[in-house]
């Protein structure tokens, strides 16, 4: 049992491991995006569309190129989440628009979107479906890497899961080293701590704001799109993607802004939201209170750095600030 | 040895709008050679370096680098000929190591490799004698850890003219040798290095030209080892002008504020204030002379209640009952409330005095409008208030109902001066109160202090222009460092007087205090 | 070197345009931006809304319209969620004031509406209703003013972000209220929440939102009076604009700072109040149903000031609707409305910036200083 809920926790840690790996790139630049859950669910619906488009268009789902099933979601779920990612940039650096506002409106925007086109997709195209299920695309996505079945418990924890869930992990790795190990890496942390030091030394912000806003967002919605293809087998339901867009930027603060402890952070996430299942005889309600507790222990790590004060825990210090050089 | 011209200026000339801030520069630094520009505070050092480094573009005027003409329009330029600048407020990234503060926004196509640089770091720093650990973050250094990283870094890219404006400003006696050592060292392998400077002690221990800067003009160059103190201040500070400010005989003097011993540290265990002491007294005008930086700002918040000391005590003396009462560790409300009339104009007008957003009615209330006991703000008196300030000291503006923000420099002053006299103080104090404004400006607010004066008021003035304390000011206190340097009549002073005070006591200063130190560390 | 006619330049001055702040606007071309703004983003809406589903642009306006105002009973629920909005938008407007970023609206709402159903349930019958009510309100009250004060005690004592704390407040609210939803169900656990009789508002006139409506009309009026003519709200400018002033004149800011919060709170309380108790009459964990975010937008749209956000609120309100009649008309899915909504906002914060700042062509200038 104790696999099935490691495995389980891993699954539903992974939305959030991609949203909050997308949020610390953007926080890095010094932007404070509350439109990631929108992102998500636009990530979300534009590889849905994309999927749905292309399963309608071959005659059965024999005739599907594994390959292309894949990739049609992939792009579309990165173009649509990079694009809500330039608008929040537009917004906020070319016209210096209040971070929040724009965030949050992105948010009410992008959850529209998925909840709008999940809902009115099948009317749209004019197809005779009942609901949109991409269960040959899905099966595609949750393709266990080999050997899962063979290797016992160790096969259940390493290697059961979908292509998604190690691009996550790999990504928040990839992401580790680039912040801490690059010149670019340098150069985006030092936008996000003090832009006027960056601008100073040479370094392009607004530039360097753009490409982690968009990259982090495409990021992200690659959240939405593991939870619609793997999670949730490729069945779009309404909000059924939730709280996870808060969860993720809860779990930017919980790794106080580290993608390497979003890692493991995202599985404890996900535990905590799986265990209830797990207690016997614990009610419905009871569920609701575990499901706070990932909140509760963001606000206590939240609270304990600051209150701790060391330097390295501290959000991005330029974060939520606007920036820009003085004109005279 | 006949050394080679690194940087040459010619007839520089830079203004803004209507203030000239380099008016015919020239001046010209070899390599191995530390060259200090002198002069006051204002006097357009800072200006004419930035100038070189690409912040500023000047109106008129030639460069030369290694005898060449160039054009330098902005700080890359100004890289491309090794000009590297350390600017008196670091640019540095606090959580970074210093290290990657060095490297940063450095392109190398080589890629990007760490252990490299800090191998590269460290090659500098035994080469000059620097004292440096690369890992080390920004926020735990100390001020002069900071300066060394903004040094490296500049010598990192490569440069081979050096510009430091008032590196010594924030230094402690013993962190301004190490400092000097190093220039020498730089000095030595063939750097041209330019100081800024208003310190007579350094220009004379450290370079070997000097040139002086007065109130924006050239006034001349000379070799350090063939002049002295008494020569390089009188080019400094020039000729008396006389400004005909109207002073009158103080009256019914009487002790209104005694401010006896009072110190305190920062956080970086430097003092700012040590052991100070003076009275103000009712119907004179004490002024205050000092390098910027010495202390000023951090006295008058002390009075004001918004600096914490650490030793002594601030009484204040009531005109009325003669009741003494120590303002110590007092809020400003509770020294309101105390019934202690203190009116202060600070440095930062439009960020401490005023608020910028908030019309002038607004502002108005920012002292008074806790008054009465409803939970509604008067709007009534303010706005009299204002209109009659408008009216009385001729503020140029629309009404009375435009943001403060959008007034000149000059008709802010006088909305932030009016309101604080308006109170009927018992006490002024003023810091700064004429920079930035325009000569009839200035005169109205002279008089006004001379108003007040007349009035009774214990004036405190805080000043940089030596003509202006010498001709208001009935005595003038120098403060250096911290410490009171000394205090002089202004109807019967000098102005190399107090240059001298200002400059060379905190020499002696800080040759005591580093004598002190290492009697500590023998022990 | 030639004579450059430039006063100062940093590297940057090779691009065409460089941005200018105004220094001032005339208010009435102010709101034309707005308006200008408006009009482009319901034309936008109208070319995507074709686009999707081919309606005559005219027509869906149309529909709109009647969505928002088209009957009696439309026009009463029009009037009460644009109420309740502004109610939360006048509770977050004193904290942004401040720049104390509270981005909980939406937690505080939901706890004062929990204290209220909390009241109902256990103390419905034990009083007269109007002491009830009494009772009701004033716990939603405090409820609120405690979720508020404990991000803004962090704030004052530990500088934590503010922003990141009042948001996670508003998932712990949500899943607490979301636990007693369940709790109080009907049959208990099955979901469907429990209908709360003791204690709901009375019907004014027939009308049973009026009481609602005229409650938030007080908070209005005595929240600008608040903000405008109270030593307090002056305090809470000083604090927003510059604490460096603020500790210049002596204002304690750590005092203004809960004071305020606990204000902001107190207010989100009392729409929760309206909510359980004036108009759903029952708890669930999406009573708030985002107001609590959307009130953010409304109070920054309306520049803080609570006569502008009562046109903000009607506005997001009135496109709230009218899109869902849209939806419901055409059968599309009602988070249409959510689409419409989120790009009128963007058009509204992209004309902020037209407002406050101009593009200046660098050519133009070096000419007109020639001139």
């Amino acid at each position: 049992m104790l696999i099935t809920i490691l495995q389980r926790a891993v699954m539903q840690g992974t939305p959030l491991l991609f949203g909050s790996t997308g949020e610390i790139l953007t926080e890095k630049s010094g932007h404070l995006n509350l439109g990631i859950p929108g992102i998500m669910y636009v990530g979300a619906i534009s590889g849905v569309a994309g999927s749905f488009l292309y399963e309608q268009s071959v005659a059965s789902p024999e005739l599907m190129n594994p390959f292309l099933a894949v990739l049609i979601p992939l792009l579309c779920c990165l173009i649509g989440a990079g694009l809500m990612g330039l608008i929040y940039c537009f917004l906020t650096v070319t016209l210096r628009a209040n971070q929040n506002v724009t965030g949050l409106a992105l948010t009410t925007f992008g959850i529209g979107i998925g909840n709008f086109f999940g809902g009115s997709l099948i009317k749209l195209v004019d197809s005779d479906v009942p609901s949109i299920a991409l269960s040959t695309t899905s099966k595609i996505f949750k393709t266990e890497l080999p050997f899962a079945d063979q290797l016992g418990w160790f096969g259940d924890i390493f290697l059961s899961y979908g292509f998604l869930v190690y691009v996550a992990i790999i990504v928040a790795i990839i992401s580790t080293y680039i912040l801490n190990r690059t010149r670019v890496g340098l150069h985006l942390r030092s936008v996000g701590e003090s832009p006027e030091t960056a601008d100073a030394a040479g370094i392009n912000v607004t530039k360097y704001k753009y490409l982690s806003t968009c990259i982090g967002s495409a990021i992200a919605g690659l959240g939405g799109l593991y939870y619609v293809m793997d999670y949730a087998n490729g069945v779009w339901s309404n909000n059924g993607f939730g709280d996870r867009g808060w969860l993720s930027i809860a779990l930017v603060i919980f790794s106080m802004w580290r993608p390497s402890i979003s890692i493991l952070g995202s599985i404890l996430f996900g535990f905590l939201y799986v265990i209830p299942t797990y207690i016997p005889d614990i009610s419905v309600s009871a569920k609701k209170l575990f499901e706070m507790l990932p909140y509760v222990v963001t606000i206590l790590v939240l609270v304990i750095t600051s209150i701790r004060n060391k330097k390295e825990n501290q959000p991005p210090a330029a974060l939520g600030l606007p920036y820009f050089r003085e004109e005279r | 040895m006949e050394q080679k011209i690194a940087l040459e200026l010619k007839n520089i000339t830079k203004t803004f709008g209507s203030v000239v801030a380099n008016k015919n520069v020239s001046l010209q630094v070899r390599k191995g050679e530390i060259l200090s520009i002198l002069g006051e505070n204002g006097s357009g050092k800072t200006t004419l370096m930035n100038m070189v480094s690409g912040i500023y573009f000047p109106d008129a005027g030639q460069m030369f680098i290694d005898g060449e003409e160039v054009v330098i329009a902005s700080p890359k330029d100004a890289f491309k000929y090794k000009i590297g600048m350390i600017h008196q407020h670091f640019k540095l990234v606090d959580v970074f190591t210093a290290a990657e503060n060095i490297v940063l926004g450095l392109e190398d196509e080589k890629g990007f490799d760490m252990p490299k640089y800090i191998e590269k770091i460290r090659e500098i720093t035994a080469q000059y004698g620097f004292e440096l650990d690369p890992d080390k973050k920004i926020y735990e250094m100390s001020v002069s850890e900071k300066q060394t990283v903004e040094i490296i870094k500049v010598l990192f890219r490569g440069a081979d003219i050096l510009i430091l404006d008032e590196p010594t400003a924030v230094l402690t006696p013993q962190e301004t040798v190490k400092l000097f050592a190093v220039l020498k060292n730089m000095r030595e392998s063939g750097k041209a290095i330019i100081i800024i400077t208003h310190k007579l002690h350094e220009v004379l221990s450290l370079s070997d030209y000097v040139t002086v800067l007065r109130k924006g003009e050239y006034a001349g160059t000379v070799k350090t080892s063939e002049t002295n103190e008494a020569e390089l201040t009188e080019m400094m500070v020039g000729k008396k002008v006389f400004l005909n400010i109207e002073r009158s005989e103080p009256e019914n003097c009487t002790d209104r504020l005694v401010v006896d011993n009072i110190s305190c540290v920062n956080r970086e265990g430097i003092k700012l204030l040590d052991s100070v002491t003076f009275t103000a007294r009712s119907g004179e005008i004490l002024g205050i002379a000092g390098i910027a930086g010495s202390g000023q700002r951090e006295l008058l918040e002390a009075i004001a209640g918004l600096q914490h000391i650490d030793e002594g005590k601030i009484i204040y003396i009531d005109p009325k009952t003669n009741q003494e009462e120590n303002l110590r560790d007092k809020s400003p409300m509770e020294i309101r409330q105390m019934g202690v009339r203190l009116a202060f104009v600070p440095e930062d007008r439009l960020g401490m005095g005023l608020v910028g957003n908030m019309d002038i009615v607004d502002n108005m209330m920012l002292r008074s409008y806790k008054k009465g006991k409803s939970v509604f703000l008067q709007r009534k008196a303010p706005k009299s208030l204002a209109e009659d300030i408008i009216e009385r000291l001729e503020v140029v503006t629309p009404s009375s109902s435009t943001p403060v923000r959008r007034l000149s420099g000059g008709n802010v002053q006088k909305v932030l001066v009016g309101r604080e006299i308006a109170s009927s103080p018992t006490v002024l104090m003023a810091a700064y109160p004429v920079r930035g404004l325009d000569i009839n400006s200035s005169y109205t607010i002279y008089n006004l202090l001379n108003e007040q004066k007349k009035k009774g008021v214990a004036v405190i003035f805080v000043g940089e222009d030596l003509d202006v304390l010498i001709e208001l000011c009935d005595k003038i206190m120098v403060i250096g460092g911290g410490k009171i340097a000394g205090t002089v009549d202004g109807r019967n002073t000098t102005k190399e007087e107090i240059g001298l005070l200002m400059t060379k006591t905190s020499y002696e200063d800080n040759v005591k205090k580093g004598g002190s130190d290492n009697d500590e560390k023998s022990e | 070197m030639k004579k450059v006619n430039n006063s100062l330049h940093t590297s940057h001055f090779s691009s065409p345009f460089h941005i200018v702040k105004r220094d001032d606007i005339v208010w009435w071309k102010a709101w034309m931006f707005r308006v200008i703004s408006v009009i482009l983003a319901l034309i936008v809406c109208g070319v995507i809304t074709i686009s999707l589903t081919g309606i005559n642009p005219v027509k869906m306006y149309l529909t709109m319209i009647e969505g928002a105002v088209g009957t009696t009973r439309l026009v009463w629920n029009l009037f009460q969620n644009t109420a309740i909005l502004l109610c939360v938008s006048l509770a977050v407007t004193p904290a942004f004031k401040m720049r104390f970023w509270n981005i909980g609206a939406e937690g505080q709402v939901l706890i004062g509406g929990l204290a209220t159903a909390t009241c109902m349930i256990f103390l419905g019958g034990t009083m007269p209703t109007p002491l009830l009510i009494l009772v009701m309100l004033v716990l939603s009250i405090l409820a609120g003013a405690v979720w508020g004060l404990v991000p803004a005690y962090f704030k004052t004592r530990f500088n934590s972000n503010e922003t990141l704390f009042t948001l996670m407040m508003n998932y712990i609210a949500i899943q607490i209220v979301a636990y007693f939803t369940l709790e109080w169900s009907v049959p208990k656990g099955s979901g469907t929440p429990r209908t709360l009789e003791m204690g709901q508002l009375p019907a004014l006139f027939g009308q049973k939102y009026l009481i609602n409506i005229i409650i938030v009309v007080i908070i209005t009026v005595i929240m600008y009076i608040y903000l405008k003519y109270s030593k307090q709200g002056y305090e809470i400018s000083v604090v927003g604009e510059s604490e460096n002033t603020a500790k210049y004149i002596g204002i304690s800011v750590k005092k203004v700072m809960l004071r305020t919060m606990a204000i902001s709170g107190a207010i989100c309380g009392i729409a929760g109040f309206l909510l359980v108790a004036g108009t759903d009459h029952s708890l669930k964990s999406d009573t708030a149903g985002g107001r609590g975010f959307t009130a953010i937008m409304v109070s920054w749209l309306g520049k803080f000031n609570p006569l502008f956000m009562i046109l903000t609120s009607f506005l997001i309100v009135f496109l709230q609707k009218g899109a869902s009649k849209i939806s419901e008309v055409y059968r599309l899915n009602p988070s249409f409305s959510d689409i419409i909504t989120g790009i009128i906002i963007f058009f509204i914060i992209g004309s902020e910036f037209f407002i406050n700042y101009k593009l200046k062509s660098n050519k133009k200038e070096t000419e007109a200083e020639r001139c």
